[in-house]
This record gives structure tokens, sequence and C-alpha cells, in this order.
């Protein structure tokens, strides 16, 4: 099969795209949406306000989730905010400025079409919510409110305290639950997909383990939506919750669906480091503490006295003596380059030198302690409960950590991957961030794809099916693929090897982190694809998994997300190899302008690296998708 | 350098929801004061697994303390020691060398044990379908400063939909109640103008589902006390108002049909 890259970016100037296209596309009418079946895969805001607006839309639809509630998906632990071009400030925002700050913040690696309409509809989004009751911020008059984010000069970020992630998911799983009611939705919780069905080169179907009683079984529809979030924990250590995975998507990679820029990676700043070698996950610190807080370590590297000890002239402001103008707030990317400088250095600070401080003694002296602890007060709290350290007295300790994954299955403009009938929405897909996510966007992708996307779009693939069975489960395809599983769980219940899963997690992490982190070069990539591999085939050799697959079984449901994981990271780190240029978060020390700042070759590299499998012993065949921007200007980011 | 622990655990473990339950003593050692409980749980699992024993199931996720899949009795109380605190986010170092720990699942009918310190809690979800949401079909929804919300209803709102739903309220509740997770709920959207249409048949049908499957509240106010987001008691009070208006206004809403 020829795969042909075509991203179907609808006629028309950048503003009359979506426009033009909602009327092309083929529409079902709503008597015959009851006919089709839609599998939903996860349940974040992506997942879950994708398959409620199908739902109501009449589609029937079900939904699995590894979870035991659709409302635990890891959309529910960001803080920040959701952007919006509304405009509510008077400050000169427009749906064309989100759009091009957006394609900036990216680093110019995303596709312009598809960013324009994120902008659009952007501004339904806050209204959708507000509709459903999300406590959004206000102001004393009773409209909402808005605070500023990174990356753009207009205040368009909305918010529900530090918990907009939590709030904005809480809607769309009551508008979910609302369809279960009416039952439209069928959910299935615990369960774990394994395998994505294609029977013609088009998606019928899942495989899932019920997680609870280990029953293998297949479930067939007309369409499959995949929105199962990113591949951060690829490197163990990450904000990502502890099940986060890449499992359906690798797995609809293996079926023959794309997989564009998996090297690109976002590392945040500002997370609390490791604290011993039994860290299981890193806990974010809003990028908001920057804005008070002073960025500094030792400049001797032997120092061992307490922070307050250490005079002002031994202090190494790295942030402030490199970059005067911005400080410590520059973007996410050259901070976290900077902290990880420092540290290799040897000057990094707490006891296993792996922290830079963030030092508020200055706001405090300036401000008072009450005006630190009313802009703070909950992160101070938060950061004492996790450390046993008070930041009003010691400096915060922080360090940089992988926390979003741009890269993901690659999609045309109705979000289709390249298996027709597979979707992929959310963190899962590739299209709209670029190299770089701006802060308070991933929340506005995942609603914007499930409420106001594929809504429309999925009826063009629909329509012509009217009619059509779905593929039964007693298909070949379907028994062939469950045998497959069940083959795959035999093998790891008998290779009663020495190790842990978790053993071979971290130690992949290690290697992943390394080499293909906050700094990326020719000889360290080399290296990992020299190690993955040889990491993968002991771990396939001698990892323990103990107790029953019948039934609940923790080491099992872990085992096949690792070993999807070590598969992964090697692609992951030969996009990296083959993308010999700086952009976003992916830096190649051997691309950077003599400050040792991210430099682009626009040139060579000025598109979209879509990876198709070719078989576990082949190399991936790399497609690209040329990325052509028409509307805003490729420029050098400086923060001089 | 960190402080270690040297730990004495007592873990319920159960096969399954059906089967007999039983308490594994095992000494935890040289567990390092600044890991969370779950981390110290980690340990224990790893140590268990290279002595070729089952590890202990229990639900965790995000470990930050908002998903709400964790949750354990330490000690006999829901989320242990630390107040406001789920347990993922509880450190060590808040308890002592040489200390006995007892840690055993929720312990409520509505709440069967799935596995070890598992359990489900899909009665919440039941609770919600029930009512737990505002109708605005996807597209249907008007410009969001179209309804102004006075900043104090807003914050209310906000205070009570901070529940992350881990049932510590129905854990720590004598009566196994879920008055405190129903109410917050309810408060949520009862008190925004854009909740108000469905307000009275929402609470009805709320309530009731929730004692189709959970105890009754006799004011007790553990659930507070557990809760880790610190849900105000008030919010039942509030639920127990609307309820009785709610008997009364669904019926004269039905007699203008």
């Amino acid at each position: 099969m020829t795969i042909t890259l075509d991203a179907k970016i609808p006629d028309g100037s950048i503003a009359e795209k979506w426009d033009n296209h909602k009327f092309s596309v083929k529409l079902v009418n709503p008597a015959n949406k009851r006919k089709f079946e839609i599998i939903v895969v996860g349940s974040g805001l992506a997942g879950a306000s994708a398959a409620a607006s199908l739902a109501e839309l009449g589609y029937n639809v079900k939904v699995f989730t590894y979870h035991d509630s659709p409302r635990r998906a890891h959309s529910i632990a960001a803080q920040g905010g959701i952007n919006a071009a509304k405009n509510y400030r008077n400050d000169g925002d427009s749906v064309f400025r989100l759009f091009y700050d957006t394609v900036k913040g990216g680093d110019y690696r995303s596709r312009e079409a598809n960013v324009y309409r994120l902008a659009q509809v952007s501004v339904d989004i806050i209204d959708q919510c507000a509709a459903q009751g999300v406590p959004f911020a206000r102001e004393y008059g009773g409209l909402l409110a808005n605070r500023s984010f990174g990356g753009a000069q207009v205040s368009r970020t909305f918010y529900a305290r530090g918990q907009t992630g939590q709030q904005l998911l809480l809607g769309a799983y009551q508008a979910l639950a609302a369809q279960i009611a009416a039952g439209k939705v069928t959910l299935y919780n615990r369960s774990d997909v394994l395998d994505i069905v294609t029977k013609g080169g088009e998606a019928c179907g899942i495989v899932t383990r019920d997680m609870l009683t280990g029953a293998v079984h297949g479930h067939t529809g007309h369409a499959v939506v995949l929105a199962t979030g990113g591949y951060g924990n690829v490197y163990y250590l990450s904000t990502n919750a502890m099940a986060c995975n890449v499992s359906a998507s690798w797995r609809a990679h293996r079926k023959g669906a794309l997989f564009a820029n998996p090297c690109y990676t976002q590392i945040h700043p500002t997370c609390i480091p490791a604290a011993d070698e039994f860290q299981s996950k890193l806990t974010l610190m809003s990028e908001s503490l920057r804005n008070d807080g002073r960025i500094w370590v030792p400049r001797d590297r032997d120092e061992t006295r307490a922070a307050a000890e250490i005079a002002e002239e031994e202090r190494y402001y790295y942030l402030e003596e490199k970059y005067p103008a911005f400080g410590n707030l520059v973007p996410r990317d050259v901070a976290s380059r900077n902290a990880k400088t420092v540290v290799d250095e040897g000057r990094g600070v707490g006891p296993l030198k792996n922290g830079v401080y963030l030092d508020f003694a200055a706001a405090i002296a300036r401000d008072g302690v009450e005006a630190v602890k009313e802009r703070y007060g909950n992160l101070f709290d938060m950061y004492e409960r996790i450390t046993g350290e008070d930041p009003y007295s010691v400096p915060m300790r922080i360090y940089p950590a992988t926390h979003y994954t741009m890269g993901g299955l690659w999609v045309d403009y109705n979000l289709m991957t390249s298996v027709p009938g597979l979707y992929a929405l959310g963190e899962a897909n590739f299209s709209d961030h670029g190299a770089n996510r701006l802060g308070a966007s991933a929340l506005m992708q995942g609603l914007a794809d499930g409420y106001f996307v594929l809504p429309y779009t999925i009826g063009d693939y629909l329509a012509p099916k009217l009619g059509d069975t779905p593929v039964p489960t007693n298909d070949p395809v379907f028994t062939d693929a469950i045998s497959a599983v069940d083959d795959r769980t035999r093998r790891w219940m008998d290779v009663k090897g020495t190790h842990g899963v978790e053993h071979y997690h971290r130690e992949l992490g290690k290697i992943v982190w390394e080499y293909c982190g906050m700094a990326r070069n020719e000889a360290g990539l080399q290296k990992a694809l020299s190690e993955i591999p040889a990491l993968r085939d002991e771990f396939r050799k001698n990892v323990k998994v103990l107790g029953s697959p019948d039934g609940i079984n923790t080491m099992l449901e872990k085992v096949n997300r690792v070993d999807d994981f070590m598969e992964f990271a090697e692609l992951k780190v030969s996009d990296a190899l083959h993308r010999r240029e700086s952009c976003g978060g992916h830096f190649r020390e051997e691309s950077q302008t003599p400050e040792g700042e991210a430099l682009r070759d626009d040139d060579n590299f000025a598109y979209v690296a879509a990876w198709e499998w070719k078989g576990a012993d082949a190399e991936p065949e790399l497609h690209k998708e040329p990325l052509e921007f028409e509307n805003v200007k490729l420029t050098q980011r400086s923060y001089k | 350098m960190t402080k270690m622990l040297n730990l004495k655990l007592r873990i319920w473990r159960q096969d399954g929801p059906h089967s007999q339950g039983a308490f594994l003593d095992i000494d935890a050692d040289g567990i390092p004061e600044d890991a969370s409980f779950l981390e110290m749980l980690d340990v224990v699992n790893e140590r268990l697994i290279a002595d070729d024993i089952e590890p202990v199931t229990f639900g965790h996720d995000c470990r930050e303390g908002i998903c709400g899949t964790c949750g354990v009795m330490i000690n006999g109380q829901a989320h242990g020691p630390e107040k406001a605190t789920a347990v993922c986010q509880l450190h060590m170092r808040k308890f002592d060398d040489g200390d006995e720990i007892v840690i055993e699942p929720w312990k409520a009918q509505s709440f069967p044990v799935l596995k070890d310190l598992m359990v489900d809690r899909r009665a919440f979800d039941r609770i919600v379908e029930a009512g737990g949401y505002i109708s605005a079909p996807t597209g249907t929804a008007p410009d969001a400063n179209e309804i102004p919300v006075p900043k104090e209803v807003a914050d209310l709102a906000m205070d009570a939909a901070a529940c992350i739903g881990c049932g510590a309220c129905v854990a720590a509740c004598p009566n196994s109640a879920a008055q405190l997770f129903t109410s917050a709920k309810l408060a949520h959207l009862n008190l925004l103008p854009q909740g108000q249409p469905e307000r009275w048949r929402r609470t009805e049908n709320m309530v009731e589902t929730m004692e189709d499957y959970f105890g009754t509240c006799t004011n007790h106010g553990e659930c507070h006390e557990a809760c880790p987001k610190e849900i105000s008691l008030d919010f039942i009070a509030f639920m127990n108002r609307d309820y009785v208006k709610a008997k009364v206004k669904n019926r004269s809403l039905a007699s203008q049909r």
C-alpha cells in the first residue's frame, strides 16, 4: 500500500477555509445518524467532548476508558487556563492574532489551516463551557475574568482558579453522563485498548481487555476515534499521570496510521526535582512563579552552604546575566535548557544536586510576605507538602520535566489519520502546536477537536456508508486480532524473568531523557538507537509478570504499555536524529545561533515528518508533508 | 542526607469482591522520608515482586491530588493523618521511624473491594448521570458574557465544584453516606444561573439515586474532616433545603401541564 499524504486543506483564504469546508462536507441526516456506531477511546477533554457531542447529534457512541470513571482522565490535572480570542479585554486580540501567536510559538512547524480553525472555534468553546456551568473566574460585575500567559501580549486566558483542566473536564464529563443516562453512549470503563482492527484498510473496531476480569473482547463500529493523549511517559518521569501511555496510538501506527513528529516534546521548566530513586512522577509548579522568583545557582561547583549563607556575588543568576531583556521570563524551552546546562556543569542544588533555586527573597523583601502569599499561596503550600521545605524562608528548588508532547498521529484537516475511518483528537494528534505549545492551548485544542471539529468532519466519512452494517466481531479480522492479544499475554506470563516492569520502564526513561531530552546531538541519538533495542530485547526476555491474566493484574497492564513505549522510543529517537535542525522543543546542539538559541533550517525542514511502520525488523519510512506559510512570516526567535 | 524510616505495615489483601481478605504484615525498612505514601507502596511492591509475590493493587493515577483515583484508610483515617491532603500528596515525613501503619481499602457497602486496596466507586457516576449536569447540547450556547454570574456565586460554585470524587467522605462516614459528594455537585450547578431550569428535577433525581446506593446522613461531619478538598458541610444543608423545595416545586410544575 502506498500512502499519499493529502492534508485535504480546503480552498479559499485562511479565514474562509473552515466555512467553505463545513459547507462542502457530506452530511448524515438526523434520522440516519442513529444507524451509525462510533467508538471513542479516551475520556479526557477531547474524548468526552467528542463522545457527548456525537451522541447529542444522534450517533450511537461507545466510550472506552481504562479509568474507573471518565472524570479521572489526565486533562483533569491542567492548572493554568484556556485561551480564546474573545477580545473581552479590548486589548487588540483577534482570531488572527491567536492564530499568529500559535504558529509563531510553535516555531513554524504547524499547519496554518488547522491552527486558524483552532483560533476560530476557540470563542465557541468558552460559550459552550459557560453554558455547561463551568465556574470560570469572574469580575465583580459578573463577567468573565482573564489572565495573560506566556508567548502572548494580550490577556486571553480564561481560568477556574488553578484547576481549569478539572473544571473543563467535569463539564465534558457531565455532558457525557447526560448522554449515558439517555442511552446514547455506552460506557466501557476499566477497559484497556490493546489493538486497533482494520478491514480492507479501513478502521472497523478495537480489541480491549476488561481490566477487572481479564476478558478480551472485540468491539465494532463504523469509525474509531482515538483521544488517548500523549507519549510523555516514554521518559518514565514526567508530569503525566502514571497510566498515560502511547499504546492506542502505537497500535494504530502498527496498523498503518502514520506517526508525525514524535521528537517534539515540551519540557516544562518549573517542576519539583526528583527527591530519590523511588520518585514515581514529577509535579509541575505553575510557570507564573517566574514572574517574581529569581533563578540562580551557586557559582562554586563545590558549594555546600545553605542558600541564605551564599553571598550575592557568589550567586550565578544565569538567566538574568545571559538574557538581560527577558531575564527569568524567557520561554519555556530556553529556561529549561539553561537549567540543564548549569546542572550538568555541577552547579545543581539540593541533596542530589539536580535542581536550581527559584528564590522569592527579593519579592518578599519588596512586596511583603502577604503580597506573595496572595499571589502564590496555594503553590507554596503544594511545594511545602511535597518537599517539606518552606518556600517563604528557603528558595524553591526546581528542574525541568517532560510535560506535553506536540507530536502524535498524523491527521488531515478532518482529523482523520492515514487509516480511513480512524480519527485522532487532542494531544494524540500532531496538528496544531508545531514544535512547541503555548501555555493554555492544550485545553483549547482538546475541546476544539471534540466539540467543534470532529462532529462536523466525521459525517463526510460516514455519509457514503449509510446502510453498511459494522464488521461483525466474529469476522476473521477480529478473531485474529483477539488471538494476537491472547498470544501476547501468554508470552508475558511465560517469560518468568527476574526484573519487574517498573525496572525496565525506568531504564528506558533514563536513555530517552539523557539522549533525546532537552538537548540532542548526533552522537547521543546514535547511542540511544543502539541502547534502546538492546534494552527492549533484554526486557522481552527477562521481564517478570506475576499473577493471573484472568482478573485484575496491574503488572500485565503495564508490561504491554512499556513494550509499546520500547518500540515507540526508537521511532522518536530516529525522528530526532533525522531532523538536523533545532525548532521549538527540539534542540539539536549542532544547530544553534551564536547566542545558543534554537536555529531552524526552513529550507530543508519546513515539513511534517510522518513515519510509516514497515514491520518490526524494518526501518520506518519517512513521508513528508511540506508546510506552506502564506499568512505568517517566518522569523528567528530572539529573547536577548 | 535523607532520613530513612523503618516501618511495620499491615496491608489489607483481598483477591476479589467475593473473596475472604486478610492482613499482610510486612516490614518496610529504608523508606526515604521524602517519598510519598504511594511511592512507599511502590517500594514495598518492588520488593514483593523480587520475592515472587504479587504486588498490592491500589488505585492511583495523577499523583497530584486532583484525579481522585487514590484513597486508602491509613490507621483508620481516610487519606491518612494530614488535613486536606489526598493520599498521593501525603509524604512519609509525616510518619516516625518504627511506626506501625495499617492500610485498608475504603470501607463502604456501595464501594465493593475489587482487589486489595482498590474499590469500585461507580455508584458516584450513577448519581451524576441522574442529573449532575446542565443540558446544553454543543452549539446551543449564547455568548459567555450574556449571562453575568456574580463573583461571589461563581466562587462558591467553584468551592463546591472542587470535589475530586475520591469517596473519602463515604469512607469516613459511620453511615457510609454520600451527602457531601452529592451536595457538592448539586451546589455547583444549582447556584449558577445556567443551572436554574433543571434545578428541581436535578435535585430530586440525584438525591433519590444517592439514597438507592448510600446510607443516611446524621450530621457527624466526618466527611468534611476527611475531604482532601475541604468541601463545606454547608452544601449539605443547601441540598436538604433544595430537596424539600423540589418536592413541592416538581409537583406544582407537574400540575401546570
